[in-house]
């Protein structure tokens, strides 16, 4: 018996790449395929072509040439004989530091604020409000600038600390002084100095501060065990044994058992010559970028954390009230951690946007990574097309990064479902 | 089928524009000509050398030559746009053709003429990189700079000059990176550096503008050569050669002792031949780079010859006061060097 239900299949004809509809949506994709490969690939001929036109190369060599010119803030160190490369990094570094710190920052900023909208004090809750809206509805670039004219404008210049009688004072007991051009905070310094990890290439890292990392991974390590321990006790006899005291002890003696091996000690900055050394001078531009992207972002989380603690059913205070919880208790133990699977997906794009936004560092002249190699090595070089192209790379690079760990950081915390 | 149809079209118009944004761009003189304006590149505010006025007139050192070009080609000084450009800009501006000439205080530099592709045409101010300082700071040298901010236009070769001699005289200084010269003034007047560098007649433009000239101080050393001239795109010589003539026929003018009041009469009375070439009262110089015979003529009735534009906008007689020093005429004991007009 022949299986009439399978009909024969018609001749395939090339009208049928259009009138089909088992072929046509194929038909659109191929074409628009080819037409966008046509338009890339016209973009890069039409490039090419005006790049010869104005007798010019695309080629990375320039990387590797003398860079000629200084930095203000060099996390790694870095002449002006360093290649355009390592001013690069330099500039990488700078705008990681910014991001790093404005993350920080804006994230313990909004919370407080996203929480503090929601208070019963009615003052409190409009105050938030406000702040909110100023910084949420006016432009970064507005907020960086202001900031950095009130740091200029207001602060005294360091002469001003010199002389008998000194129209201006350090603060904090002599230790940091707020200057025009940056605010000279102390350093860290040893009398017993174990000296460096050479890693290469000029970096090197201080024994001491591995050791007392390294001191404080294992205290970390420590207090888990005892915690462990602590647990299978209670689990066999019922009586949670005292811990407080152990987790204390490995927390904090071998860190200061090393702390007084090395002779750690905090050098105030004093004012020599011009400026003030001794200490570390964090330069305003810095401050003000990263005050004014902290301020802002912040604004944009503290919605972010208002809207997920809204997000937590009602019932869910109820419930914790009726166990004899108090406010703040059932906020930190019920409330939040609910609330971050709302909280953390639009927190990522916060946390980007903070990043890219940290490109207006030009404005203030902080050298971020568009300050060196967008900036300075661009206009040195003449090489626009290729600076941009890795400062378009770079920032692609820094956002996936940022974006991944942050994935994998949700997917930790978000509510399980069983 | 018409979605198609449509795609097809788009891609179509796509290659025709870009067809012509590929076009070589050989001929700025025809392009300047269909405009009938000249886009000149200047700074976006350095008073003598290129700044709008209160009533928003360009006026300067600068902007002059840009006027006299404007004049030779299209026959009104007054038909130019100026653009500002800052340090980080202006090379942009010029090789993206967004302006035809960019006449902005920029030092003549090898990689610039080469591996920029830019052509400097010649040089309209040779100047050399200063220190401004307060004078209550109680420095009267350079090498005593020791440790002091110093306020830096970013993107400049003085940025480059200023890393090397203080490497060279093995001194240490924290640079602040600044992106205009308004900036920079603020910043320096601020206190928020010790010093500012730039060069040495941006520095006396820059002190002119202050409330209080009298308290600040040009430190004596001159760290570098700046060659400053306009700069044209590399690969349209015609258009080169129109801009480095029109520069040459201002100095060459000032030599001759033709000046803006008395061409009139020499136009009908001089019997100097090269004054005749110049003038185009006889050879037709002209014809030669694509301009009539009065070009020439009417550059330097524009704004003067190079002595007329020099002593209205930076000369002692204004608050710039610059002396002619290195910008006299080769036969005054300058640098000043037109070649022959033949």
């Amino acid at each position: 018996m022949t299986d009439a239900s399978v009909p024969a299949s018609p001749p395939f004809r090339l009208s049928m790449l259009v009138n089909d509809r088992r072929y046509r949506s194929m038909t659109f994709q191929v074409v628009v395929f080819i037409l966008v490969m046509a338009g890339a690939w016209w973009l890069v001929m039409n490039t090419i072509h005006n790049l010869s036109l104005m007798g010019k190369s695309f080629n990375f060599g320039f990387l590797f040439q003398r860079a000629g010119y200084d930095i203000p803030q060099t996390p790694i160190p870095y002449t002006a004989d360093d290649t355009h490369l390592r001013a690069a990094v330099v500039g990488l570094l700078n705008t990681l530091i910014v991001a790093v710190l404005g993350c920080i920052a804006a994230t313990v900023l909004g919370v407080i604020v996203g929480v503090a909208r929601l208070s019963n004090n009615w003052l409190f809750a409009r105050l938030m409000t406000v702040f909110v809206e100023i910084f949420r509805n006016m432009p970064l670039l507005l907020w960086i600038l202001i900031v950095y004219a009130v740091f200029t404008e207001i602060m005294p210049a360091p002469n001003a600390f010199r002389g008998d009688n000194p129209t201006a004072s350090m603060i904090l007991f002599d230790h940091v002084a707020l200057t025009n051009r940056y605010t000279a905070i102390p350093t860290l310094a040893m009398t017993n100095d174990p000296g460096s990890l050479d890693l290469g290439a000029r970096i090197t890292f201080n024994w001491a501060t591995i050791a007392i990392a390294g001191a404080l991974i294992a205290g970390l390590i420590a207090r888990r065990m005892i915690r462990d321990r602590a647990q299978a006790v209670q689990d066999r006899t019922g009586i949670r044994p005292v811990t407080w005291w152990q987790t204390l002890a490995v927390m904090t003696v071998p860190t200061l058992i090393l702390i007084w091996y090395f002779g750690l000690h905090l050098e105030a900055p004093s004012l020599q010559g011009f400026n003030f050394t001794g200490g570390l001078n964090v330069s305003n531009s810095l401050v003000a970028l990263w005050l004014a992207l902290t301020l802002y972002t912040a604004a944009f989380i503290a919605e972010i954390v208002r809207a997920g603690i809204l997000a937590v059913s009602r019932g869910q205070s109820e419930a914790a009230f009726a166990l004899g919880l108090r406010p703040n208790r059932t906020m930190s133990l019920v409330i939040l951690p609910q609330a971050l699977r709302v909280i953390i997906p639009p927190l990522i794009s916060q946390y980007l946007n903070l990043t890219k936004n940290s490109s207006l560092a030009i404005a203030v002249g902080y050298m971020d990574l568009r300050g060196t190699l967008g900036g300075t090595t661009l206009n040195q070089t003449g090489r626009e097309l290729e600076a941009i192209v890795l400062m378009m790379l770079t920032y692609l690079v820094i956002s996936l990064i940022i974006s991944a760990g942050m994935n994998i950081f949700n997917a930790r915390v978000k509510l399980k479902e069983r | 089928m018409k979605k198609s149809v449509f795609l097809g079209t788009v891609a179509a118009t796509t290659m025709l524009a870009g067809m012509g944004m590929a076009q070589d761009g050989g001929a700025t003189l025809a392009q300047v000509k269909d405009r009938d304006e000249l886009n000149c590149g200047v700074n976006t505010g350095l008073v003598g050398f290129a700044a709008p006025d209160a009533s928003g007139n360009w006026t300067g050192f600068d902007v002059a030559y840009c006027r006299a070009l404007a004049a030779a080609v299209l026959g009104d000084p007054n038909k130019v746009r100026f653009v500002p450009t800052t340090g980080q800009t202006r090379f942009t501006a010029l090789a993206s053709g967004e302006v035809d000439v960019l006449a902005r205080n920029s030092t003549w530099t090898f990689s610039r003429d080469t591996d920029l592709a830019l052509d400097f045409v010649g040089v309209n101010y040779y100047d050399g990189q200063g220190f401004m300082v307060s004078r209550d700071l109680g420095v009267t040298s350079a090498k005593e700079l020791d440790g002091a901010t110093i306020c830096i236009q970013t993107g400049t070769t003085t940025e480059l000059n200023l890393a090397d001699y203080f490497r060279a005289n093995n001194l240490n200084y924290t640079p602040v990176n600044i992106d205009s010269n308004a900036e920079g003034e603020q910043q320096y007047m601020a206190g928020a550096c010790d010093a500012y560098t730039t060069d040495a007649s941006g520095l006396a433009a820059t002190r002119a503008a202050f409330a209080d000239p009298e308290s600040h101080i040009i430190l004596p050393e001159i760290i570098s050569k700046e060659p400053l001239g306009p700069a044209v795109r590399h690969g349209d010589n015609n258009w080169g050669d129109i801009a480095r003539w029109t520069l040459n026929a201002l100095i060459a003018a000032e030599e001759y002792g033709v000046t803006s009041r008395n061409i009139e009469e020499l136009v009908r009375s001089s019997t100097n031949p090269e004054v005749q070439r110049l003038l185009g009262t006889t050879d037709e110089l002209g014809a030669m780079i694509g301009l009539d015979a009065e070009w020439a003529r009417r550059a330097i009735v524009a704004g003067g010859n190079y002595g007329e534009i020099f002593a209205a906008n930076i000369g002692e007689q204004t608050p710039i006061g610059l002396a002619r020093g290195l910008n006299a005429q080769w036969t005054q004991g300058g640098l000043l060097y037109a070649p022959p007009f033949r």
